[in-house]
């Protein structure tokens, strides 16, 4: 007792000393690297701060720009709504704003599972459709109509049994009609006339471009994945070689040819007088190319599906497809939601790619905007904005990714 | 797992009857028949569509441009090449520079990465704010946007200056046109010293060995951190002495309106080099991290409990065990790296896909260029699969 009096008295253990004591200098070797770095945080810090803040020039004033030291964020300024909506008119850039704000908010929508259900079939349904009419304007045509009609169907709650055939039989007979009379020579069908201005593929640009190839690309190679993802695991040798060499294939080129393919390729796969316009064509390889990586994920969510629910379902004698479309994919999609987003960060942040086969994404049009001879040496400023950008969406997303996954795996195990 | 959850329909004893139309197995063959069908019928008529379309576009097939005179300037090249090479020269040289960005790449960022994931966990906060902020950070930026900022931060004449103006340090020139510095010249002496250096390899590596096989027979420690760089680095040098030490050296020095002498790192190859290092070195940061974090706590406690330094805890404990998680998913960042080391072609380094852009622009011959590039990339990435998972069985668990 009497040596517990003479002890010295005991650190503190809360307060800023003990933590930076703690944390910062516990041992010699740790007290040296917290040095270093101090030492040369306080060498960049100020200087990145000088440039971004104190030096850098906030007015439009490319003279200006020019003579400072900093960054010039007029050129932002200045040329943000080309950054940001390419060469999309300038008047109708409302319409590409209200296209990404309503495909990032279905895309939300869809991460939550709750909401899963035919309303939000239904949305997709009619949501794709009637956003690409306000994108591109001009007449509508049939196949939108049939689409939207379809999601109306399937809303209002009309059984499967004969929306799936109607929609399906619509559907083939357009493609038929569409096939023979480029063959017979007949009239192409009537288009409804549209409620915008006609703009074409050309002009869109910027971040909603991003938006709509990232997003497009995922939810329309999402049946595709699917079917490959079941191939792959399927017991016939023939479909099964079929998907593995088709996702192995994809995913051993880099997308840049899958792209060069798409753009190069399809229009001499195409039958003579057929033509897709350039964005069409980009969209499908990103399409091809995201059926691949979202194949595998899904593949990942099918084999954590315990043995005994295939067997139980094997054991109520249902069949392949109701065993798969009641028991298997519910269980496995909702499983593969936090990988999925990470997908669709990864595609998102791909799409920038299309630059090099000359469409004007949000990055293209950074670089559409610093070829004005006036703002062209201030392209590293128009990149650092894109960057910040870029990550904020990224960011968010691998947040929400993040958190779902905390709350499927408190759900789960 | 499909053949165990099928199981049941494969143990069944074949059944005598005739096949009904409803059997598992005439069904399974049904659809493989018309999905065959279905996918062979497309492909003919997208091929067939596409000869039509060549022969109405006069574009030649085959593989004959090969031989032809490419005639097009390539930047830099690790082999000889001029416009009168061959387009198969060409595509050769482009290759050549995809790996050598590539394998630079991957180990840069291997190293960075290593020391980036081990840096979050580390008990210095600031040390593990700072990886996990360049992390979160890096990895949420496209690869290609990086590779073009490095590269306009590169050839910025606000950020460095033009050849005529560059002031060198230590005969090295940082220029908007790359990075100029001196080497040696070539002589018989330095031939001598790389072999040395291959020869001063395997001899640590077997010293190394003899060390391990005599500590564990005997108990005797042998000072490898000491002995095995100085094996490394002396047996070069004793063989650079012996071939005649030139010590003859190239400087860069202005000639015209360019440096000329000594050796150039073009901004290109850095730009690319940097984005696909940082960018991929985020990612194994993460990787690492996991890795770490998947090793048994037990198995540290029990480490200290037996009096093993921190340092040799990593390397003997916890790294082994961790590289088991971290093989796999490295695997597929290197094979990641390898494919957007691509995306060169946006700053004009001259890669594959760089040179295959070329030909086919000169050529117009898309489907043969683009068939050899994805049977190039796609031949890369199966030898880098099987060399990885070579490793990683070597390194696997040996269950007893």
């Amino acid at each position: 007792m009497a040596d517990v009096a003479r002890a010295r008295p005991v650190a503190p253990s809360h307060g800023p000393v003990a933590w930076m004591r703690a944390n910062l200098f516990n041992t010699p070797s740790n007290a040296i690297i917290t040095l270093v770095v101090v030492a040369a945080l306080v060498w960049v810090l100020p200087k990145l701060f000088a440039w971004a803040i104190t030096d850098a020039v906030w007015e439009i004033n490319s003279a200006k720009c020019r003579t400072a030291s900093g960054a010039c964020w007029g050129f932002v300024a200045e040329k943000y709504r080309l950054m940001l909506f390419g060469t999309y008119p300038y008047a109708e850039q409302w319409r590409p704003l209200v296209v990404s704000i309503a495909l990032v908010a279905m895309v939300v929508a869809t991460l939550n599972t709750r909401l899963w259900g035919r309303l939000l079939w239904g949305a997709w349904l009619i949501a794709l459709p009637v956003l690409f009419h306000l994108m591109q304007g001009g007449s509508i045509e049939l196949v939108m109509v049939i689409l939207a009609a379809l999601g109306g169907a399937v809303i209002v709650g009309l059984p499967t049994s004969l929306v799936m055939p109607a929609g399906l039989g619509a559907l083939g007979l357009l493609f038929l009609y569409w096939a023979l009379s480029g063959l017979l020579g007949l009239p192409p069908l009537p288009a409804l006339p549209g409620l915008f201005s006609y703009v074409e593929t050309e002009k869109w640009g910027g971040l909603p471009l991003t938006l709509i190839l990232a997003t497009v690309g995922i939810v329309c190679s999402f049946p595709l994945a699917v079917l490959l993802a079941l191939g792959r695991r399927s017991d016939l040798p023939g479909i099964k070689a079929l998907c593995i060499g088709f996702i192995e294939l994809v995913r051993g080129v880099p997308l840049i040819t899958v792209l060069f393919m798409a753009s190069l390729m399809i229009p001499l796969f195409l039958p003579e007088g057929v033509n897709f316009d350039k964005l069409l064509r980009a969209q499908i390889g990103i399409t091809l190319f995201s059926a691949a990586y979202v194949a595998e994920v899904i593949r990942g969510g099918l084999q954590a599906i315990p043995k005994g629910q295939y067997e139980a379902a094997d054991a109520l004698g249902l069949s392949y497809g109701y065993k798969t479309a009641f028991v298997v994919l519910p269980q496995a999609l909702k499983l593969v939601i936090p990988p999925l987003v990470n997908t669709f960060i990864g595609l998102f942040k791909d799409t920038s790619l299309v630059i090099i086969i000359g469409l004007f994404d949000f990055l293209g049009s950074i670089r559409l905007a610093s070829n004005d001879p006036e703002w062209r040496a201030f392209y590293v400023e128009g990149l650092v904005f894109a960057g910040l950008v870029y990550f904020v969406f990224c960011y968010a997303m691998a947040l929400y990714s993040r958190n779902l996954e905390k709350r499927l795996n408190t759900g789960h195990r | 797992m499909s053949q165990e959850a099928h199981a049941g329909y494969r143990a069944r004893p074949r059944p005598q009857r005739a096949r009904s139309f409803y059997d598992k197995e005439v069904q399974g063959i049904l659809w493989q028949v018309v999905i065959l069908a279905i996918v062979l019928g497309t492909g003919y008529w997208l091929f067939s569509n596409m000869q039509h379309n060549l022969h109405v576009r006069q574009i030649q097939t085959g593989f004959d441009f090969l031989d032809r005179e490419a005639g097009y300037e390539i930047g830099e090249s690790l082999i000889a090449y001029s416009p009168a090479s061959t387009y198969a020269r060409a595509l050769v040289v482009g290759f050549l520079n995809t790996l050598h960005v590539a394998v630079i790449g991957v180990v840069l960022a291997t190293v960075l990465g290593v020391f980036i994931g081990v840096g979050t966990l580390s008990r210095n906060w600031l040390i593990a704010k700072l990886t996990a902020g360049y992390i979160h950070f890096l990895r949420n930026i496209p690869v290609l946007l990086q590779i073009i900022l490095w590269y306009s931060i590169l050839i910025s004449d606000r950020m460095f200056p033009g050849p005529r103006q560059a002031t060198p340090v230590l005969g090295t020139y940082l220029t908007q046109r790359g990075i100029y510095f001196p080497v040696p010249e070539p002589h018989f002496s330095w031939w001598l010293a790389a072999i040395g250096l291959l020869v001063g390899i395997v001899a640590a590596v077997l010293t190394s060995r003899w060390a391990k096989a005599r500590q564990e027979s005997t108990g005797e420690q042998f000072p490898t951190t000491v002995a095995l760089p100085l094996i490394v680095l002396a047996t070069p040098a004793l063989f650079w002495l012996v071939g005649g030490a030139s010590t003859a050296m190239s400087w860069p020095a202005l000639r015209g309106f360019n440096l000329a002498g000594g050796a150039r790192i073009t901004p290109e190859f850095t730009a690319v080099l940097f984005g696909l290092t940082i960018y991929t070195s985020a990612f194994i940061g993460e990787i690492v991290r996991a890795g770490i974090l998947s090793v048994p706590k037990g198995q540290i406690e029990a480490a200290r409990a037996i009096g093993l330094r921190e340092g040799l805890i990593m390397r003997l404990v916890t790294l082994p065990q961790a590289l088991r998680v971290i093989i796999p998913p490295m695997t597929s960042q290197f094979l990641n790296l390898t494919k957007n080391s691509s995306l060169a072609v946006a700053v004009g380094y001259p890669d594959l896909v760089s040179a295959a852009n070329t030909t086919l622009n000169q050529t117009g011959q898309s489907p043969e260029v683009i068939l050899i590039i994805m049977i190039v990339y796609l031949t890369t990435s199966l030898l880098t699969s099987l060399f990885m998972n070579w490793y990683n069985k070597r390194i696997a668990l040996v269950e007893r």
